[in-house]
């Protein structure tokens, strides 16, 4: 069974220095990943020194592959500017989700938060995460249990229409509603 | 000022300085600045080719007569407007220069050494007949670049009165691609030019928020990469790492303090987010706000006392400021419209510089602490993640423009505007200037 493909890099550190930069090189010799499971490595870190190696690490395939674009339009619950309140109308969607969740005490449902691409990206990202977890409040109101549910924020980083105008940025505040 | 005495340290100086920061030269690709709008009054300044024996990996007088350029500050001559070539002082034909108009004139050397170049140079005040300043240092041929921007920049403090910041770095993060799962992230040390771009990091997974240790040792930033955002401190010279806030909720918006010893960042480990310090050396966070509203986007200020962040807890994003002793939040944006977020002091903690958003669109917006002025300084609609340089003369900012969003700089009143285009094609943003390098 190969749902996941770990993906060994093995890394080589350059021979000789060129630029003398054996001062810089032998700095921080301790400050290795600490902690980190093999899962979370999928990112490459370099240094600007001509005498480094890269650190060992894998990569899964739901790197960057997350549900987010994959939930049809009945998962998706949208935004008005800078509001994280759940509009009436998707409240249908919510109580699906809520069912679900009750039908399949094993289940996740995963809460992805989104917002258009104006403003400032770091806000966008808690905004996201807002609107994730008020629609976790709303299923948790309606008998959903908090232990199956997660929550995640993407900002403005995925957006489902990359348009520029109002219409693209009404797509893009939403929360996809993955399970 | 006492030239001799001057040069002398200089020369000392120059030395420790020349040597002491190793960076590889290749090949670059293109990079244009285009100046969109200038000083009123630019200082004539005629940087002549630098005489060498033979041919050189940079172009010395054009790295500086480019630095000078987009300073805003300075005409700059091209070459071919030059009367002659001159390479020292008693090389000058003062009626000549004068005769344009042109009031300085540097002339210099390079030549070949054992472990790569001596270069020398003279700045000349035309009118005067005289030298203002002399200098002579050894480089490495890695380093030459890096010492052409030291030039410029004695060249900027001697003729401006304000320490230059071309001999620094900044940090960015680029995108490729598009579509979930094929986008590429990339974290990017370059020159302060765009030049000797350096890749920290690549990962498909998205990059927020690069920030610089006071030292320029290391970059703090945030990265989705664990499924939840996490916030790494990596050391630029030997790429390691390491996660310094990570698990529960989103880490995110590192700031180094000045003495480099903690991060501010934002967490949500219980849910809400919320603005900590983080103690570097003992792991240990302390949380400075308590509240229902989103906190985010935390600065220090230049003292190290307080801690400037986004909040929307009146309604809309704001500007607050709490100090490490006292959790009270004060709010600092007060009728500058419905949108005001991402703040960053500049160095000497006069102004503050954020995203101010409204009917207009998105725009890099400078509020002096000192008398309450504000200033949109950004010409863009949707301008994004200000970072001064450590003179404290330019803002660097990410802006939309036709084939997405790229750097641009402007001075901090606004006059001297310029679009930076980096080769590759890649959406580029979030740019974070590094301090002045030791």
């Amino acid at each position: 069974m190969y749902k996941r493909v770990l993906q060994v890099l093995v890394l080589v550190v350059a021979g000789s220095l060129v630029y003398g930069c054996s001062k810089n090189t032998k700095e921080d010799a301790s400050s290795t990943e600490q902690g980190l499971s093999p899962e979370e490595l999928a990112a490459q870190t370099q240094g600007t020194a001509e005498s480094q190696g890269l650190e060992g690490g894998a990569v899964n395939e739901g790197m960057g592959t997350d549900l987010t674009g994959t939930v049809g339009s009945d998962r998706i619950i949208y935004f008005d500017y800078d509001s994280s309140e759940v509009r009436e109308e998707f409240r249908p969607i919510v109580a699906a989700a809520v069912s679900h969740l009750g039908a399949n005490p094993a289940a996740v449902v995963s809460l992805e938060g989104h917002t258009d691409e104006r403003g400032s990206r770091e806000y966008n990202l808690a905004l996201g995460e807002r609107r994730a977890q008020a629609v976790q409040r709303q299923m948790v109101l309606l008998g959903a249990s908090a232990t199956q549910i997660r929550t995640m924020s993407y900002g403005e980083e995925r957006p489902r229409d990359p348009g520029h105008d109002e219409a693209a940025y009404g797509q893009n505040r939403r929360v996809e509603v993955a399970y | 000022m006492q030239p001799n005495r001057t040069v002398m340290s200089l020369l000392l100086c120059g030395l420790a300085l020349l040597l002491g920061t190793p960076q590889p030269l290749r090949a670059q690709e293109e990079i244009s600045i285009d100046i969109t709008q200038g000083a009123d009054n630019p200082l004539p300044i005629a940087v002549v080719p630098f005489r060498s024996a033979g041919a050189l990996p940079e172009d010395v007088a054009a790295v500086i007569s480019a630095d000078l350029r987009r300073s805003g500050r300075f005409d700059t001559m091209t070459t071919d407007r030059m009367p002659s070539q001159p390479a020292s002082l008693q090389e000058i034909d003062f009626p000549a220069w004068k005769s344009l108009g042109m009031e300085n004139v540097v002339v210099g050397t390079v030549t070949p050494s054992a472990n790569g170049y001596n270069v020398e140079f003279t700045l000349v005040d035309v009118f005067k007949g005289q030298k203002l300043y002399a200098f002579r240092g050894a480089t490495s041929v890695a380093n030459l670049r890096y010492t052409a921007h030291q030039i410029a920049d004695i060249i900027y403090e001697q003729l401006t009165g304000e320490k230059g910041a071309f001999a620094t770095r900044i940090a960015y993060v680029t995108v490729r691609g598009s579509g979930a799962g094929r986008k590429v992230y990339t974290l990017q040390v370059s020159d302060s030019d765009g030049y000797n771009p350096h890749t920290l990091l690549e990962s498909p997974a998205e990059i927020f928020s690069p920030a610089w240790s006071p030292d320029g040792r290391q970059i703090a930033y945030a990265s989705l990469e664990a499924r939840t955002s996490a916030v790494y401190v990596q050391d630029i010279a030997t790429g390691q790492r390491r996660a310094v806030a990570k698990g529960q909720g989103i880490n995110s918006a590192p700031d180094f303090s000045p003495d480099g010893t903690k991060l501010a960042l934002r967490r949500s480990v219980d849910g809400n987010p919320e603005i900590y310090v983080l103690y570097l050396d003992s792991g240990l966070f302390q949380r400075l706000t308590n509240d229902p509203a989103i906190d985010t986007e935390p600065t220090w200020s230049p003292d190290g006392q307080r801690i400037a962040f986004t909040s929307d807890r009146a309604g809309g994003p704001q500007i607050y400021e709490v100090s490490l002793f006292n959790p009270t939040a004060k709010r600092i944006t007060f009728n500058l419209g419905p949108y005001n977020a991402r703040p960053r002091y500049s160095a000497d903690g006069k102004y503050l510089a954020m995203v101010n958003g409204g009917s207009g669109g998105y725009r890099i917006g400078v509020l002096n602490l000192r008398d309450g002025g504000f200033r949109i300084v950004s010409d863009s609609s949707q301008a994004e993640s200000p970072s001064f340089a450590p003179n404290g003369t330019m803002l660097l900012y990410s802006t939309t423009g036709s084939g997405g969003t790229e750097l641009a700089a402007v001075s901090v009143d606004g006059r001297v505007r310029q679009r930076i285009d980096l080769p590759g094609g890649a959406q580029v943003r979030e740019p974070a200037w590094g301090p002045f390098r030791r």
